[in-house]
């Protein structure tokens, strides 16, 4: 199977990172930009940010067409508390000091620097295809191997994507989530920039990973990245996407939106890291359409934002098609993270497998949200449900809201869900061995999150790993 | 020079919900002893031994636990753990995506404070293991998930010799082994043991007394030691029963 070679290819390497620090995360550069919108959101600060990228007719109506939209869309009735929110105090669109280049070198040392603290260039180097670098709004930083390119690989940032390859991108962006699905993809069709275009044409196995880090820096900004992914028909890819971004005393956003088509017999598999600040409002649209015999793997890991809102949905829409999401969510104080998966089958003898796990702390709310629909023609469809929640301690809530639809007899849907809190039996268990109370809770999180980590490349399990040392230290402001 | 390991003196504990299991309980083991303790179901024998180990629930409410000459009443259990204190629990725990491997490691370098050699460490596992007639694969399974009953007893034995404790105490290890484990595991007890070692064992039966020669066989009821004797005692409770020891608790 081609995740045991990813797995062994990283394997190899014997990578052994010590614990990584809290500061690489928080290093706060100074606000410099070339361009900088006004707070808010009105029609000319559309038109403007539209300008300043160059782009063509169609996209800027476009824009407009889903400023409209947003303000004709309701905030979510459910779900967490948007208060904190105020769009007239975000920016929304902060171009970074320097233009796009195809070398670290020609980018100004402080914004390499962050990206080298988040050890990119080195991932680059060891075990990735390409990579992509955003820094706030604009893409710095993008490469890929020259080999894939001779195999007629696409990998370049929306902006490049929308002038070189004008017509792929108007037949696929936001098709699969159009603007008025709800208030903050409006957002996003509004104010879009940044993020990565991938193309993989007919019958190419990209077997080593992309990758795509999105950079928040500037303070009360809003970050709305588009990744668009298209696998063609027996082709493969491996996407990961990192997030993070220093703390402010002010709110900032982040409404990206992914969408990925995957063709007859193709497999894409989305890794994603986020790692948010606690200022972070995450509210974020992720989409992925399966055709025939096709497969989507999702893993996700989302930590830190104050208000995190994510549900990545897979459309099962031809015969045989696949969906595998794996997730982890950690919530700490003051955190409520509401998350979870929709997938929809559509098509006769799709599957679907679920599997996620949550950990709350010191009175952090890990909310999974999920949906299953089987429409009526979807006979002999599967899914399986899997959800886990470990809460450290009594002020820490955990709830699992999932909802099925099943409008077909002949499927089998299976569903189990665990709530509970760390066993006093079990740290006692591991201290009696001579390991210390809180390295004994660490080693049962990381234990509980090891079917997540196992999926993923060695160097991003050590990350997330890391991350979960650090959330249970609570180290992270 | 004190030969004395530990000492238990005039200990009274009483669970969480205020349920007093041990009632003014003594017991002393000197180094190189073994020591075994009967006493009927809920007798209070797995208590004594959570108390020794410092388990939370168990509150000691009176008298003190000593080891080696200094009081660890108070220690927490990870810290009794390090002095040398090792407990083979009569249920283990399974703790799912830690491996066996992994947590040893991880004891062993709290035990240390130095960075662990996995090759070096591999090897000493395989020894000990061989010793066992342990299979290596059961090291890279997580920690007691999915193992049986008496795979789960020998993984505590596998614990004990890795982690080499001065006190090893062994709460019903020999219940649900079949012959043939408990002489693996007997192996295993008599690889570990040395003159400056020392054994506390709980058991029902003489199975594992036939491999591991006692020294003192105490009998607990009511939460006191009520009689000390040598390995007669144990052979006569296997044959008797607690009746005898009743009456004189019951006066
Ligand atoms: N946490 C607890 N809460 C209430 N009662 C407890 C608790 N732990 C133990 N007990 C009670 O204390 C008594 C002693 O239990 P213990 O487990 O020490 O017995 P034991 O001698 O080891 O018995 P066995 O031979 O069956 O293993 C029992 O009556 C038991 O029910
Ligand atoms: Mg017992």
């Amino acid at each position: 199977m081609r995740r045991k070679a990813w797995l062994f290819n990283m394997d190899k390497k014997k990578t052994f990172v010590e614990d990584i620090d809290r500061s690489i995360y928080d290093i706060r550069n100074e606000d410099r930009y070339s361009y900088k919108s006004d707070k808010g959101l009105t029609r000319d600060i559309i038109i403007e940010i539209s300008k300043q990228k160059n782009e063509p007719k169609w996209m800027l109506d476009f824009r407009l067409k889903s400023l409209e939209t947003y303000e004709n869309t309701a905030l979510p009735t459910w779900g967490p508390n948007l208060d904190d929110l105020d769009m007239d105090n975000i920016v929304t669109y902060v171009k970074p000091d320097t233009e796009m280049k195809g070398t670290w070198e020609e980018i100004p040392s402080e914004i390499k620097d962050t990206f080298v603290k988040l050890g990119i260039p080195k991932a680059e180097h060891e075990y990735l295809a390409g990579v992509g670098a955003q820094y706030d709004s604009e893409v710095v930083y993008h490469s890929i191997k020259e080999e894939l390119v001779k195999q007629g690989v696409i990998y370049s940032d929306m902006e490049s994507a929308i002038r070189d390859y004008e017509d792929i991108v108007k037949e696929y962006f936001m098709k699969l989530v159009p603007p008025n699905d709800h208030k903050f993809v409006a957002l996003h069709g509004a104010v879009w920039s940044g993020g990565s275009f991938v193309y993989v044409p007919e019958g190419v196995e990209v077997d080593i990973p992309l990758q795509s880090y999105f950079r928040s820096n500037s303070p009360g900004a809003g970050q709305f990245e588009h990744t668009l992914i298209i696998v063609e028909k027996g082709a493969k890819l491996h996407f990961i996407e990192g997030c993070s971004a220093p703390k402010y005393s002010v709110t900032n956003l982040h409404a990206g939106c992914v969408e990925l088509y995957v063709k007859e017999d193709a497999t894409l598999r989305y890794s994603t890291i986020e790692n948010w600040s606690r200022n972070m409002m995450n509210l974020n649209t992720k989409r992925a359409v399966v055709d025939k015999n096709g497969s989507i793997e999702w893993i996700s890991g989302s930590f830190g934002s104050k208000v995190s809102m994510l549900y990545p949905m897979s459309i099962l829409k031809g015969e045989g098609a696949r969906s595998e999401f794996t997730s982890i969510t950690f919530a700490g104080k003051g955190q409520i993270l509401d998350t979870g998966t929709k997938v929809v089958h559509s098509a006769p003898y799709t599957s679907s497998t679920i599997n996620t796990k949550s950990i709350s702390k010191g009175g952090g709310q890990a909310i999974y949200r999920g949906s299953v629909t089987v429409t009526p023609n979807a006979h002999h469809s599967k899914s399986t449900i899997s959800c886990e929640s470990l809460m450290m301690d009594d002020i820490s809530v955990s709830d699992t809201i999932p909802v099925l639809d099943i409008m077909n007899d002949e499927v089998e849907i299976g569903h189990e869900a665990k709530i509970g809190k760390i066993s006093d039996d079990t740290i006692f268990y591991l201290m009696s061995r001579g390991i210390s109370e809180e390295e004994a809770k660490a080693m049962i999180v990381r234990g509980f999150a090891e079917p997540i980590a196992k999926e993923l490349p060695l160097e991003y399990a050590v990350e997330m790993n890391n991350l979960i040392k650090l959330e249970l230290e609570g180290s992270i402001g | 020079m004190n030969n004395e390991l530990i000492k238990i003196i005039d200990l009274y504990t009483s669970t969480t919900e205020n349920k007093e299991i041990l009632s003014g309980l003594n017991l002393t083991v000197n180094k190189g002893e073994v020591h075994v303790i009967m006493g009927p179901n809920g007798a209070g024998k797995s208590t004594l031994m959570n108390a020794i180990m410092g388990h939370p629930r168990y509150e000691v409410t009176a008298g003190r636990i000593e080891f080696e000459g200094e009081d660890i009443t108070e220690l927490k259990t990870d810290e009794r753990a390090r002095k040398g204190i090792f407990l083979s629990f009569q249920t283990p725990e399974e703790v799912p995506g830690i491996t066996v491997e992994g947590m040893l490691k991880g004891a062993r370098f709290a035990a240390t404070g130095e960075p662990v050699r996995s090759i070096r460490f591999r090897k000493e596992m395989k020894e000990k293991l061989d010793i066992l007639q342990f299979d290596e694969s059961y090291a890279t399974r997580y920690l007691n998930v999915g193992f049986s009953g008496g795979e789960k007893k020998k993984n505590e034995v596998f614990q004990m010799m890795m982690l080499n404790p001065k006190l090893a105490i062994l709460d019903e290890i020999d219940s649900g082994l079949d012959v043939d484990a408990i002489r693996s595991v007997a192996n295993g007890i008599n690889n570990y043991m040395d003159e400056d070692k020392s054994l506390l064992i709980i058991t029902h039966s003489n199975k594992l007394l036939d491999y591991v020669k006692p020294d003192f066989v105490h009998i607990l009821m009511d939460g006191r030691i009520v009689k000390t004797g040598d390995a007669s005692v144990a052979k006569e409770i296997i044959d008797n029963g607690f009746m005898e020891y009743k009456e004189v608790v019951d006066l």
